[in-house]
């Protein structure tokens, strides 16, 4: 069995595609809510084959691109303050915070560290004793068991120097966000598999009711993905609204119980700032207070200036669905990957820049 | 978000305060935390950041790509190509 | 009358010291025990400034390349290969013969004399591979810290026959696009070796001078309009680089990329794209089509071009771009590589 490869068969693409031509009666819009789809959909170019009933809404999937600016500004002056390695993924480096990157400010000298994984930031802080490490701990419901993981092992091991600067996000608050404004309009739902892998299905069930719309829980390689987009319209066609499973394979009803369980030990619920949304209820996760003395934000007084982000940029009503990428009058000549305004330029499974990477025409003739 | 990418696991290791398993990824090795799952030598798994954040069920993917059978079937059932 | 012995004891140099770059009788002995001893041609033993070639009448490629690598040995290779081939490439690249290289170190202080004795023991052998000579060269020393163990520069000298015409202008629609191996190898290989992206494999460099592959194709089929090797930027900065200058469409067919499972995977597991990855041992062929398949034999034929396959075509003259073909018709902009791939979680 190929996990992956299988679902890559054009035989069953076309089938999946034919399907979804012969189910697809009236208009639906369909919102993913994460980038790796909305990647994967661009890298495919799978919109393109889709009938013109069905149109898909690129909504806030990306913790790189929904991270606010004031965390950016933060790590950017912890990583400047002498006696300090900071750790992050790769995509955080190129994220503008205060017209500043990571990528800038370790060119200027400070210790910066891309890592695939927090675990590996505790080799970094073993290593250096004499030396204050922090993590820039980005992401959603998947990428925070990690963190408990590093917490676990920072207690067990007397690790004193590692620290976490925490920017977490949970998906369910922000799509009750987004569906309630006026003009969204969302018909349907694609769920995040590797979300939904940790937090199962029960939190979409109630999501479903809640809003009316059917959800299906997708995956990521194209043929999970028009899977997905299929269950999704037949379910509406047929009237249901109700969560189905699309990605059987990598979601359990359940999810993850253990990784649930031990990321509420460390971490509680708490209101949370989405760069381009704003401030959302209950739809992010902060250090439990017996575990502040590992919070980055605790160990260095940091005290960001925040700076309004170009007013002009439009990833909010980008990731509401009410406008598409090229609409906004900074794609592609003032915003642009080699030079992001936006934070859905910078990430690659940022709407913009999946958008500007493969769907830009070619230059017409000189 | 969250790219996870699946692998095998060939061996596991139970001697440090984490559960460690060396997860084989179509021919590259990588060291990946198992702690959250169920899992053996043999089981797949899907990896992101360094965690396995679930077991694979091959039934499970089996059936899917059935249903994807069946739904050929449905829209041709004379057999022809799509 | 006898001096006193100088109370400093003579040390046994087995690292590079600031001396080492002076000019002084430590420069000379560098010279003459490492590059000398490896290198060993007539010209080098003018033991002048510069080397004096014999006269060509021949049209003459010149190019020149500098090499900053980290770690310096990876699986497969290490950064003298890649000097020596690096630019023997650039020189194929042109049509040319590959004739003589310059090699110009900068060393930091405290380098072991051994490791630098080993990268230049590579560059002999992949010189004598390659068929040219290292006729001349320099060493700087820089203090600890200020460079990163090791850079290399070479420079080299081909030459080739008038009939060769190679460049941006002779591509034209219609022209098939060639590629003689594996794509992502190297660039994959070196971060296979990075302390936190790291990962176990049996993946190599693809490092090596193609000059075989270059002389059987040209000795046959001299109409060639490109050759090009994709190192930095990979595949798609390449070609993009190509149409661009040479203001065409140029269409690959995923289905045909030739990409190692390894290379693949490990791509997909730190979210980089293979066709962005660098290369070091592969050439882009742009030829009239009606070569395209022998062309393809002559490179398959060889060792190092068993891989090899016909990737796509110049489609359109009027468009500057690179559009990738998929699997159901669809089609994809290739667009140059904004910044550095970085690995990404998301």
């Amino acid at each position: 069995m190929r996990y992956d490869q299988s679902f890559r068969d054009s035989r069953y693409l076309s089938t999946l595609l034919q399907a979804i031509r012969q189910k697809s009666r009236s208009p639906i819009r369909i919102m993913e809510v994460c980038g790796g789809q909305t990647h994967a959909l661009s890298q495919y170019r799978i919109e393109e084959l889709l009938p013109p009933t069905v149109q898909m809404i690129h909504g806030p999937g990306c913790p790189v691109c929904v991270t606010p600016e004031e965390t950016l500004s933060e790590a950017i002056a912890i990583a400047r303050t002498p006696g300090t390695i900071l750790c992050t993924f790769g995509d955080m480096m190129r994220v503008p915070g205060n017209n500043e990157t990571l990528q800038q400010i370790k060119a200027e000298g400070a210790d910066i560290r891309i890592v695939y994984s927090p675990l590996d930031s505790l080799h970094t802080a073993v290593e250096n004793r004499d030396k204050q490490v922090v993590f820039l701990a980005v992401g959603f419901e998947t990428t925070a068991p990690l963190y408990t993981l590093l917490l676990h092992e920072i207690t067990a091991r007397h690790i004193d120097n590692l620290s976490l600067l925490t920017s977490l996000f949970t998906i369910p608050a922000a799509i009750s966000f987004l569906a309630q404004e006026p003009d969204c309009g969302i018909d349907g739902l694609l769920a995040a598999g590797h979300v939904c892998s940790i937090s199962g299905l029960q939190e979409y069930e109630r999501l479903s009711e809640e809003l009316q719309i059917p959800i299906a829980v997708t995956g990521f390689e194209p043929a999970d993905l028009l899977f997905g987009i299929y269950r999704v319209i037949e379910e509406k066609e047929q009237g249901n609204c109700r969560v189905v499973n699309a990605y059987r394979r990598a979601v359990p009803h359940e999810g993850n119980p253990m990784a649930r369980q031990e990321t509420a030990r460390f971490f509680v619920p708490c209101e949370s700032n989405w760069r381009g949304l704003g401030i959302i209820p209950n739809s992010g996760l902060k250090l439990r207070p017996q575990y502040e003395q590992y919070d980055a934000r605790k160990r260095f007084a940091c005290n960001p200036k925040s700076q309004a982000q170009p007013s002009v940029c439009r990833v909010g009503d980008i990731m509401k669905g009410k406008i598409s990428p090229c609409e906004c009058p900074l794609f592609g000549n003032r915003c642009t990957p080699d030079n992001p305004l936006g934070a859905s330029m910078v990430s690659s499974e940022g709407a913009c820049a999946a958008f500007f990477r493969y769907r830009t025409p070619l230059k017409s003739p000189i | 978000m969250c790219l996870a990418i699946p692998g095998k696991i060939i061996d596991i290791d139970n001697s440090s305060t984490l559960r460690m398993a060396t997860v084989d990824f179509g021919g590259i090795c990588k060291t990946i935390c198992i702690q959250y799952i169920e899992a053996a030598p043999g089981d797949f798994i899907l990896a992101h950041a360094g965690m396995a954040i679930t077991r694979l069920d091959r039934e499970e993917a089996e059936s899917t790509l059935e249903d994807f059978e069946t739904l050929a079937q449905q829209l041709n059932p004379d057999g022809h190509a799509v | 009358m006898k001096l006193p012995d100088c109370p400093i004891p003579s040390q046994n140099h087995n690292r590079i010291v600031m001396a080492h770059g002076g000019g002084g009788r430590l420069t000379g002995q560098l010279i003459e025990r490492v590059f000398y001893r490896a290198f060993a041609n007539q010209w080098l033993e003018q033991a002048h400034d510069g080397a004096t070639l014999p006269p060509t009448t021949s049209r003459m490629a010149f190019t020149t390349d500098s090499f900053v690598v980290t770690p310096l040995f990876f699986p497969g290779g290490n950064i003298g290969d890649l000097a020596v081939n690096g630019t023997v490439n650039d020189l194929l690249c042109c049509g040319a013969k590959p004739l003589y290289l310059s090699a110009a170190f900068i060393l930091e202080e405290g380098l072991p004399i051994d490791t630098l004795q080993r990268v230049v023991q590579s560059m002999r052998e992949a010189a004598q591979k390659a068929g040219v000579a290292i006729v001349t060269g320099d060493t700087k020393v820089v203090e600890h810290g200020k460079c990163d163990q090791m850079y290399i520069n070479t420079t080299g000298i081909g030459v080739l026959p008038d009939y060769i015409e190679i460049g941006l202008h002779r591509v034209a629609k219609g022209d098939a696009v060639i590629v003689t191996g594996n794509i992502g190898n190297h660039g994959v290989t070196i971060l296979s070796t990075r302390d936190s992206l790291g990962f176990e494999s049996t993946l190599q460099s693809d490092t090596a001078a193609l000059t075989s592959i270059v002389a059987a194709l040209l000795a046959e089929i001299p109409d060639v309009h490109i050759l090009r090797d994709p190192t930095r930027g990979g595949l798609s900065s390449t070609l993009n680089e190509i149409a661009e200058g040479a203001h065409v469409t140029i269409t690959l067919d995923e289905a045909t990329l030739p990409i190692d499972t390894p290379v693949r995977t490990a791509c997909e597991l730190l979210g980089l794209d293979p066709l962005y990855v660098a290369n070091e041992g592969i050439m882009l062929i742009i030829l009239p089509d009606r070569y395209a398949r022998r062309a393809l034999q002559i490179v398959q034929n060889d060792p190092l071009g068993t891989n090899s396959r016909i990737i796509g075509h110049v489609t359109d003259d009027k468009r500057p771009g690179v559009v990738l073909k998929l699997p159901l018709g669809q089609t994809r902009i290739l667009d140059m590589l904004s910044g550095e791939q970085l690995p990404r979680i998301c």
